[in-house]
């Protein structure tokens, strides 16, 4: 397994990943409009709640990059699933290709995906008014704590992948814990305005760590220590999740 | 008949267990080199876990394996670079175009960038879809379809390939065009493993085949030989007589 033969089927297993989005222009159209959805629309929905800072719009900025980032990581493992469902992922693991890479190249495409897509929320939320504490490093940082958060959801799901026998199970799984996961973080209500039961749910979930560590970098600015602390959860989050996805694809595969 | 030390595939004793399900019973044949040899059993005789085991996708419970002198188990990853592989279906990426599909594979195969579109163009030329690199696999029929399948499989210039049901839901015409393309392949000195249900298929390519039931190898010979044994004037008599299966009278 040298690093050329893991370069090569990089190569072509991220551009079979491009070039299916490129064969679906409505799907890649969807992607790139659904994050501007979640911001007008929860922007203008929740404008009389009261949020730190004082405008809920800035405050939300940074709950759109992380929910969006969280949705398309968590469904992002089915098409490993498909193929698997399809028979191509056999046929892929008669090649000397290693079968990590049929995992790694999805975790490189969805790393992309979702980047470009906080991308197009913090431009689209600055087009509205909203100024970055942080600077552009601070979008750059906000960016790569997303990509942090969404390598473990990924995981998540590329877990769920290997462990159910079809699709018709993997949409109805995800679909049932992606709402309640968004809603029991800070994405939409700062932690004060949630009844205590909910707010110790919302204490545990990884995606208020990710979300908490962007809104600082968007409303105050850099907290280096704060910061580093949520870079070492999501790290300790991605690596169980890693661990997760190991095991579910060893049992998957045999 | 070749000794089992120089054959593309030697398997000896090969027995393969699914709980308590016995799939393959000791079953013991060879290949030559640059043979078309045909896997012939009813369903669930053995032959697809055969060829998953000598594709290195499962191992073995008992006996051993060899593939262009390689131990399946020992020796996995170096036996999928030799190998060439077309399953039954959903070989190809649909929503990838022709030529796509063929670069996508010579990447799995750790071909370079270059080497790997510059095979692939050959590749199609000689499947005779030289024209069709642009379209997407989607819109193929399903004779070009299997074609391209084929060629995919060819892009690690494969010493043994292996084709499970390669002529399933072909028309006739297809079908001959298909026969065509193995045999052409064939000329080129690959080895070639095939399984099928249509015996007039094996009759027509296979230079030797193996008659495989109940996990265990019941007949091997060419199809002439075979015939001449069971004294049967088709490979359909022979396929009955050495599955225990009679004819309706």
């Amino acid at each position: 397994m040298t690093a050329v033969n893991l370069w090569r089927e990089h190569r072509v297993l991220f551009g079979r990943w491009l070039a299916r989005l490129r064969r679906e222009p409505l799907a890649m159209l969807a992607l790139l409009a659904q994050p501007l959805v979640w911001l007008v629309l929860f922007g203008h929905l929740f404008t009389k709640m009261p949020v730190p800072g004082g405008n809920y719009l800035r405050f939300m900025t940074a709950g759109a990059v992380v929910m969006t980032t969280f949705n398309a990581c968590l469904t992002g493992g089915v098409e490993l699933l498909f193929d698997r469902e399809s028979g191509f992922l056999v046929r892929m693991l008669a090649a000397p290709a290693s079968r990590v890479s049929q995992v790694t190249s999805r975790f490189m495409y969805l790393t992309l995906i979702t980047g470009a897509q906080g991308l197009v929320i913090l431009v689209a939320a600055w087009i509205m008014g909203v100024r970055y504490a942080a600077g552009i490093g601070g979008i750059a940082a906000c960016l790569a704590i997303g990509a942090l958060f969404g390598a473990g959801i990924t995981a998540l799901s590329v877990a769920l992948a290997f462990s159910l026998r079809s699709h018709s199970q993997f949409f109805p799984i995800v679909g049932f814990a992606s709402l309640p996961l968004t809603f029991a973080s800070t994405a939409l209500v700062p932690l004060a305005q949630m009844p205590d039961w909910m707010r110790a749910v919302a204490r545990l979930n990884p995606m208020t760590y990710a979300i908490d560590a962007l809104r600082e970098l968007v409303m105050t600015g850099w907290q280096v220590a704060p910061l580093l602390g949520t870079v070492g959860a999501l790290l300790a989050f991605d690596v169980c999740c890693a661990a997760v996805a190991t095991a579910a694809m060893r049992n998957g595969l045999r | 008949m070749t000794s089992s030390a120089d054959a593309a595939v030697a398997v000896s004793g090969l027995t393969k267990d699914f709980g308590a399900a016995r799939a393959l019973d000791g079953a013991t044949f060879d290949v030559a080199r640059g043979e078309i040899f045909g896997l012939l059993g009813p369903n669930g005789a053995g032959k697809t876990t055969t060829m998953r085991i000598l594709l290195t996708l499962l191992k073995p419970t008992a006996g051993t394996a060899m593939v262009a002198g390689l131990d399946v188990t020992a020796d996995p990853v170096a036996v999928r670079e030799r190998v060439g592989w077309v399953p039954q279906e959903h070989a190809v990426d649909p929503l990838l175009t022709v030529m796509e599909n063929m670069t996508f594979m010579g990447g799995m195969y750790h071909l370079p960038p270059a080497e790997s579109r510059r095979r692939a163009a050959q590749l199609l030329e000689l499947a005779g879809l030289a024209r069709d690199g642009g379209k997407v696999a989607r819109v193929l029929s399903g004779g070009t379809r299997r074609k391209l399948e084929l060629a995919m499989s060819l892009v690690n210039v494969p010493a043994v390939l292996f084709l499970d049901e390669p002529t399933v839901g072909l028309d006739i015409g297809a079908r001959r065009d298909l026969w065509n393309y193995v045999r052409e392949i064939s000329r080129q000195g690959t080895t070639i493993v095939l399984t099928t249900h249509y015996l007039d298929e094996a009759d027509a390519l296979c230079d030797r085949v193996a008659i495989i039931d109940r996990g265990r190898i019941q007949a091997t010979g060419a199809p002439t030989e075979l015939k001449a044994a069971y004294r049967a004037a088709s490979l359909d008599e022979v396929f009955l007589a050495a599955t225990g299966q009679e004819l309706a009278a």
